[in-house]
């Protein structure tokens, strides 16, 4: 190829690439900026042109007075719950992901790969079919529409997942050094917590950031599921956005959208890398 | 190679793990055996464990928002699918030349995925609108006549879900196949050069054939994410106009939880199953089957 | 009761049959090789031994305990592994203690052991350094450190030398060998290779598909090899085998008669076999005047001595010449040996005549 060509076949290949930036990026501009305007530039302007002035009012409003069904008080208390319900939910779907990764990879008996098979249809199942029988079992157990339920739920559909990443890693892990650490005399929990655990922080960041992800973006189960008091973000953004009780404010919409959508953007941004791994982890091996 | 089995001791890896793995199977096979029961029963606002056979199926098919609602997944799938995997295969082969800003643009690319489809949906709702959107932009640029209000022609509303998914899962696929063809091992490559095949030549007779594998496994991962989508069109359009652009997603929550339909939310759910399992089913057989 | 005794051990692993009957008795302080081509069933035996895996069939005991269930932890012993399996997260010290650490050892008893052990096998300077930061040879000497520091009844080897190169293999070999004279510690070594077989061992057992096929000195085994299989696995270059039938004289092979002793008559006259295979260690011929004509093809010039190989009529013969050669390829020469030296099998079931 010419030096000549070359270049022009690089010119094609940048600005296809800007090109298609330009649109990911654009609805994260609109947001922006749509949520730092006032409603008259709204109407004045158009999607894309810039705030003749900033104003923080509507992310204001957006964090503790709109309106969200017959509340008004912002998305405060449903960020809240949110936070109340992804902690817990991911230390525990997490911790259970890592103790059966290790006993399916390292500490196989008979049945087990057909265990872990089963296991992972739950990972593409469609969750409409459990929504039924489980809003009776979490009647039943009267934590219908608590946090506590969300948590139960997330966490019951997160173990197949978390299962398959942990399992799929330490399958990379040389079966040589839990031999050699059983032959030094370490049992099954101390080979665990001295051997297994200090490798294992790649992983551990890959699933505790998906999910996280996952969680905290998560709608079906926040709306089935929880009650008054326990709606998580997502929900209450859309109960936000979807308001037909008064005038549309679109600026106030935009930032309750990207108040909902930081914490997870900020993680992406800070350890995406890790976050890709998750996605192609848990997606190309089956 | 043999599997090292410790001869005493075996039990506490079991109990450890059964907990979580009965439970589990209980959340997953229990619950579609319950669910499936209950399609078959004559529930109504609240379960009723009367047996009514196979007529709450028969209802559904004859029910006109579940024909649009099929309809939709259709449409939606099919163009869904197609172009997220289209799109997603592009930009990798364009991010797999060698571009010294390919962390920057990855990041770009991929970022939708890592906010909630709520999120998006509210967005998209929002550059959508037909009136201050879209519409509105262009006509400002010297096109009063511009029309763009498919988001509430009833018609035309899927197509907006479509372009918004497909700006959603883009980057993911891109992601997939990225890692594809980044496995691919550099010597078959440069033995091609110096057979003399040209650039576009070892893309499509080596590089495209090799990413087989990890075509089907995208292919599985994105018609999975298509057949679940409830939040993006909750968001978008709650359904609407009417319920024009339903999915089996959206009409299985509307029947169960606010319709008071429940064995038809059960049936519905049940025929959501069989569809991810037809495609799930088959590919995990055949991938665990090749890694035994 | 020796320091470890194998007894009609069986391994059945769905329909294969991987160990046939295996039969052992090490005495204590020995050194027992176990040799023999992948799949023969040797590291399946070593984990049985180790307590990593259990017998289908038979019994393992380390002086009158049996130990044939017992966990690996519970028996005293300790391997070095072909990987070295050392922690990657402890450094070299953390590693050599962490079997003391287990048994609940006071750091300061800890302390000294490694100590000792680090002093031992020259690593002290390598003490506060993390198993990445080591080379191959001086994760071997870790290795073998963390087994020391136990001292215990008995030293598992899985082939540790395999992973290092050449040269270092044959110092690490030596080293093996001199920690064996100081420490006196029953040791079960298994290996591929039949120079490390033949250097490091007391005793040899040599292991073809599941079955021990001969057991014992390095000498015997080069001397005197049970089947074909031994013959020809130990030694280096192999030993010369000629397809041979019986004759008037004895033994013969495209019409030549074969040298035979006495006894080797005898032998062949109480024996059956129709067919039969000649074995010719290469040091054994010589290059001389008379004795079966040939041509030479080729010579490898090794520096202390040439492998010369010879076309005759009784087939290629290898020998072994010592220095360089006068002789060159294409030249005629006639090969000559002793009946003493050679070795005579059954052609059918392989097992050693006389």
């Amino acid at each position: 190829m010419s030096p000549r060509a070359l270049t022009w076949h690089r010119v094609i290949l940048w600005t296809a690439l800007i090109l298609f930036a330009i649109w990911f990026l654009t609805p994260l501009y609109v947001m922006v900026v749509t949520s730092l305007k006032d409603m008259d530039q709204i109407r004045g302007g158009s999607l894309l042109s810039l705030p003749s002035s900033i104003n923080f009012g509507s992310w204001a409003k957006a964090w503790d007075q709109a309106c969200t069904g017959t509340d008004c008080g912002g998305l405060k208390p449903f960020f809240m719950n949110s936070v109340a319900m992804v902690v817990p939910a991911v230390a525990i779907s997490t911790t259970i992901g890592c103790i059966n990764g290790y006993v399916l990879s390292k500490w196989r008996f008979r049945g087990s790969e057909v265990m872990f098979a089963m296991l992972l249809f739950g990972v593409f199942m469609p969750m409409q079919v459990v929504l039924l029988p489980m809003s009776q079992i979490l009647g039943y157990f009267g934590i219908a529409s608590s946090i506590v339920g969300l948590i139960v739920m997330h966490v019951l559909a997160g173990i197949p997942s978390t299962t398959l990443f942990f399992r799929n890693y330490y399958v990379g892990l040389p079966d040589e050094l839990v031999k050699a650490a059983m032959l030094d005399g370490a049992g099954f929990w101390r080979i665990l917590w001295r051997v297994v655990l200090p490798l294992s922080t790649p992983i551990l960041v890959v699933t505790l950031i998906w999910q996280f992800t996952n969680i905290w973006n998560d709608f079906l189960y926040g709306v089935v599921f929880s009650g008054a008091d326990s709606k998580p973000i997502t929900v209450g953004l859309n109960n936000l956005a979807n308001t037909t009780s008064s005038v549309k404010e679109y600026n106030v919409d935009m930032a309750a959208a990207l108040i909902a959508a930081l914490p997870t953007l900020f993680v992406y941004v800070v350890a995406g890398k890790y976050f890709v791994r998750g996605l192609t982890a848990g997606a190309v091996k089956g | 190679m043999s599997r090292y089995k410790v001869p005493s001791a075996s039990w506490l890896p079991k109990l450890v793990v059964a907990p979580s793995f009965l439970l589990s199977f209980f959340f997953i096979y229990g619950l579609i055996a319950w669910n499936g029961y209950l399609s078959l029963s004559a529930s109504h606002m609240l379960p009723n464990y009367d047996y009514v056979g196979f007529s709450n199926y028969i209802d559904l098919f004859d029910n006109d928002r579940f024909h649009v609602a099929l309809k939709n997944m259709l449409i939606f799938g099919v163009l869904f699918i197609g172009g997220a995997m289209a799109l997603g295969l592009l930009l990798a082969i364009l991010l797999d030349q060698k571009i010294r800003a390919e962390g920057v643009l990855r990041t770009v690319y991929l970022y939708p995925m890592a906010i909630s489809f709520i999120v998006t949906g509210t967005a998209w709702k929002w550059i959508l609108n037909p009136g201050l959107g879209i519409e509105h932009l262009v006509q400002s640029w010297g096109f009063p006549n511009f029309q763009f209000d498919w988001l509430v022609d009833d018609q035309h509303a899927i197509y907006c879900v479509v372009i918004a998914g497909i700006w959603q899962a883009s980057g993911f696929v891109m992601a997939l196949f990225l890692a594809g063809l980044r496995g691919i091992d550099e010597s078959i490559i440069k033995a091609a050069q110096i057979d003399g095949a040209s650039l576009p030549r070892i893309y499509w007779r080596i590089v495209v054939p090799s990413l087989r594998p990890v075509f089907f496994s995208t292919l599985m991962v994105v018609s999975h994410l298509s057949i679940k989508s409830f939040d993006l069109v909750v968001a978008l359009t709650s359904g609407g106009p009417g319920y024009s652009t339903d999915l089996p997603a959206t009409f299985m929550y509307a029947m169960s939880f606010s319709r008071g339909q429940v064995a038809m939310g059960a049936a519905s759910a049940t025929i959501m199953l069989c569809m991810v399992a037809a495609i799930v089913v088959p590919y995990l057989y055949s991938e665990l089957r090749t890694k035994k | 009761m020796g320091a470890l005794t194998i007894a009609n051990v069986r391994k059945t692993f769905g329909n294969v049959e991987i160990l046939k009957g295996i039969d052992i008795d090490v005495q204590a302080g020995e050194f027992l090789i176990l040799v023999g081509p992948s799949g023969c069933g040797k590291s399946t035996l070593l984990n049985m031994i180790a307590g990593l895996d259990a017998p289908s069939a038979g019994t393992i005991s380390i002086g009158d305990r049996d130990v044939t269930w017992l966990p690996p932890k519970d028996r005293d012993i300790a391997m070095v592994f072909q990987s070295y399996a050392l922690y990657p997260n402890m450094n070299v010290a953390q590693n050599i203690a962490f079997g003391l650490e287990m048994r609940k050892v006071p750091k300061d008893k800890r302390d000294e052991a490694v100590q000792r052990v680090a002093k031992m096998l020259q690593i002290v300077p390598l003490l506060g350094r993390k198993p990445g930061q080591l080379s191959g040879g001086q994760r071997q000497r870790v290795a073998m450190g963390r087994a020391l520091a136990r001292d215990p009844k008995l030293f598992l080897f899985d082939e540790p030398l395999s992973n290092l190169d050449a040269k270092l293999r044959v110092e690490m070999r030596a080293e093996i060998k001199l920690l064996h004279q100081r420490t006196k510690t029953t040791t079960v070594y298994v290996t591929h290779d039949q120079v490390e077989a033949m250097t490091l061992g007391d005793r040899i057992a040599v292991m073809k598909e599941g079955v021990v096929q001969q057991f014992g000195t390095p000498e015997d085994i080069y001397a005197r090899p049970a089947t074909r299989f031994v013959a020809e696995f130990i030694g280096s270059p192999a030993m010369n085998m000629i397809p041979a039938v019986r004759s008037a004289a004895g033994a013969a092979a495209n019409g030549i008669d074969l040298p035979l002793t006495a006894a080797q008559r005898d032998a062949l006259q109480k024996n059956s076999a129709g067919k039969l295979t000649y074995g010719l260690r290469p040091e054994a011929a010589q290059l001389s005047a008379d004795g079966v004509p040939g041509t030479l093809r080729f010579t490898e010039p090794t520096g202390p001595e040439t492998y010369a190989t010879v076309e005759t009529a009784v087939g290629l013969l290898t020998l072994r010449v010592p220095g360089y050669m006068v002789a060159k390829v294409g030249d005629a020469v006639h090969v000559k040996w002793a009946a003493e030296a050679t070795h005579l099998f059954d052609g059918e079931s392989d097992k050693r005549i006389g």
